[in-house]
């Protein structure tokens, strides 16, 4: 059983975290050139697609974005009991010798980035990946960090963190939940 | 959500929703032909067998190309030079498979009934790549995606399966799929080539093929099986041509956008004529592609079995 425990954003912080994650994005890639976002679905796809638009206003450039499914490559197919649905990955241009921001919601245990990695490497050669992440809860199990971080937000293993968007949830904020259950320890 | 049984018996046992789930899945796996690299980890440690009793090119290939492309280790048992010609039973055969650690077994056989008696048997997923006259539910599944690819819909179109009704288990599972995602579905031959009862399935059964190719949207034309026309069913070859044959004259009486469909492998000359087996309208070569889509939601689908339903970032 969930219990909403605090909400550690609303819609005016993850606009201004995602406007400075757009600024640091350009500065650290010294402008927008071969920059391509791509965000991992579900919400990691309209988060890319915010910070192409804020891009688009302070470098007047409009970046391509795509929306990357991992889901063949998840390795935790075995431990899960309806088969998550499978969408379509789109990348609207090649990626060979681009420079990739791959964005999500949620940097946890790291393993979903992982699968990201390995998609992206199995579509070509990018120059370089990046990760952009609007929060970072820790517990990593793999050597995985991010490069662009919304927000660090210290949780307990116990805790699940939700990413709300108004794309997909309606509304805008992030909250953090506690799990009356004990943790999981199959994950 | 949808979720599927242990095994792919037949489409009669599908619901709608369990068929969308497969064609969603299926145009997930399609993309992966276009990329340079045609291989995802996704089934990596799971062990396929092909137990074909029957002879098949297509299929066969195709199951062994969908579970190629996403990673699992594929094992064929060819049936004459297994212990199945030195008298091993079927359900021996099978237990045997499984001990070795085999998650899912495709079989083809003549006799209807032999997958759902594999399927009692083992703990292994099964899929049914033909069994007799009864259902080819992958041909099935890739027919409703070929058509939904095309006309971008299934519900409300005019779909006619021309042929032998009777001895055909792709025309079984069409006519199973159609009717359950809403399309009205007549089938044509003549009449000693139409199963009893056919008619309580919803389909309307015609024996003049260009009154029913007037309001078609889509013809699915089956083979004519040499092999199983023991009995005169019909006069002759020529006959049938003439009379059931698709060929360019009809199809310019027909819609415009009229899709054409066949199986394969065709008897060019005698249900299809080779015009219009290679005319822009038909889809015969797609379907063959769309099978391995299909196949890889299928083996999917199936063997991602567990207990975790959410993505831990």
């Amino acid at each position: 059983m969930l219990k909403i425990k605090a909400q550690v954003m609303d819609e005016e912080n993850i606009r201004r975290a995602l406007y400075r994650l757009s600024h640091e994005i350009t500065e650290r890639n010294k402008g927008t050139d071969d920059l391509i976002l791509v965000g991992i679905r579900t919400r990691g796809v309209p988060l890319a697609n915010r910070l192409a638009e804020f891009i688009r206003e302070h470098e007047g450039v409009s970046l391509p974005v795509g929306m990357l499914d991992i889901t063949f490559y998840r390795d935790d197919l075995s431990l899960i009991s309806s088969q998550p649905v499978l969408h379509r990955t789109e990348i609207p241009v090649k990626i060979n010798n681009k420079k990739i921001i791959l964005i999500d919601d949620v940097l946890f245990t790291g393993r979903t980035v992982r699968a990201a990695l390995d998609a992206l490497m199995d579509l070509g050669r990018a120059s370089c990946i990046q990760l952009g992440v609007l929060i970072d809860r820790g517990h990593r199990e793999l050597p995985i960090r991010a490069d662009y971080v919304g927000k660090n937000v210290p949780t307990s293993t116990r805790e699940v963190v939700h990413v709300k968007l108004k794309e997909s949830d309606g509304e805008d904020c992030v909250v953090i939940s506690e799990n009356d259950a004990p943790p999981d320890e199959s994950l | 959500m949808a979720k599927l049984p242990k095994d792919l018996l037949g489409l009669r046992e599908l619901n709608a929703e369990q068929i969308q789930l497969i064609l969603d899945t299926a145009t997930a796996c399609k993309d992966i032909f276009s990329r340079d690299l045609k291989k995802v980890p996704t089934l990596r440690g799971k062990t396929v067998v092909t137990l074909f009793f029957e002879p098949s090119t297509r299929t066969r290939t195709s199951f062994e190309i969908a579970g190629k492309w996403m990673s699992a280790d594929l094992v064929n048992l060819t049936v004459s030079s297994s212990s199945v010609a030195k008298g091993e039973s079927f359900v021996d055969t099978a237990r045997t498979l499984e001990a070795m650690g085999v998650d899912l077994i495709i079989i083809r056989h003549s006799l209807g009934g032999t997958p759902r008696l594999l399927a009692d048997s083992v703990a292994a997923h099964v899929i049914n790549a033909g069994d007799g006259a009864h259902e080819h539910p992958t041909q099935g599944l890739l027919d409703l995606y070929s058509i939904r690819e095309k006309k971008g819909r299934i519900a409300g179109l005019n779909v006619v399966i021309v042929g032998d009704i009777l001895h055909s288990r792709v025309a079984k599972s069409n006519i199973y799929g159609l009717t359950k995602l809403g399309a009205k579905v007549t089938v044509v031959a003549p009449p000693t080539l139409i199963p009893k009862g056919i008619g309580e399935f919803g389909v309307t059964i015609e024996t003049d093929l260009d009154k029913a190719l007037r309001d078609a949207d889509v013809v699915n034309i089956l083979r004519i099986q040499l092999e199983r026309q023991t009995k005169a069913y019909f006069p002759t070859l020529r006959e049938y041509s003439k009379l059931f044959g698709v060929n360019l004259s009809r199809l310019r009486q027909a819609r415009p956008d009229l899709l054409v469909m066949h199986p394969g492998p065709a008897n060019l000359g005698v249900e299809i004529s080779e015009e219009v087996s290679v005319h822009d309208q038909s889809v015969i070569t797609e379907q063959v592609t769309n099978g391995v889509a299909v196949r890889m939601a299928l083996l999917y689908l199936l063997t991602g079995g567990g207990n975790k339903d959410e993505i831990l970032h």
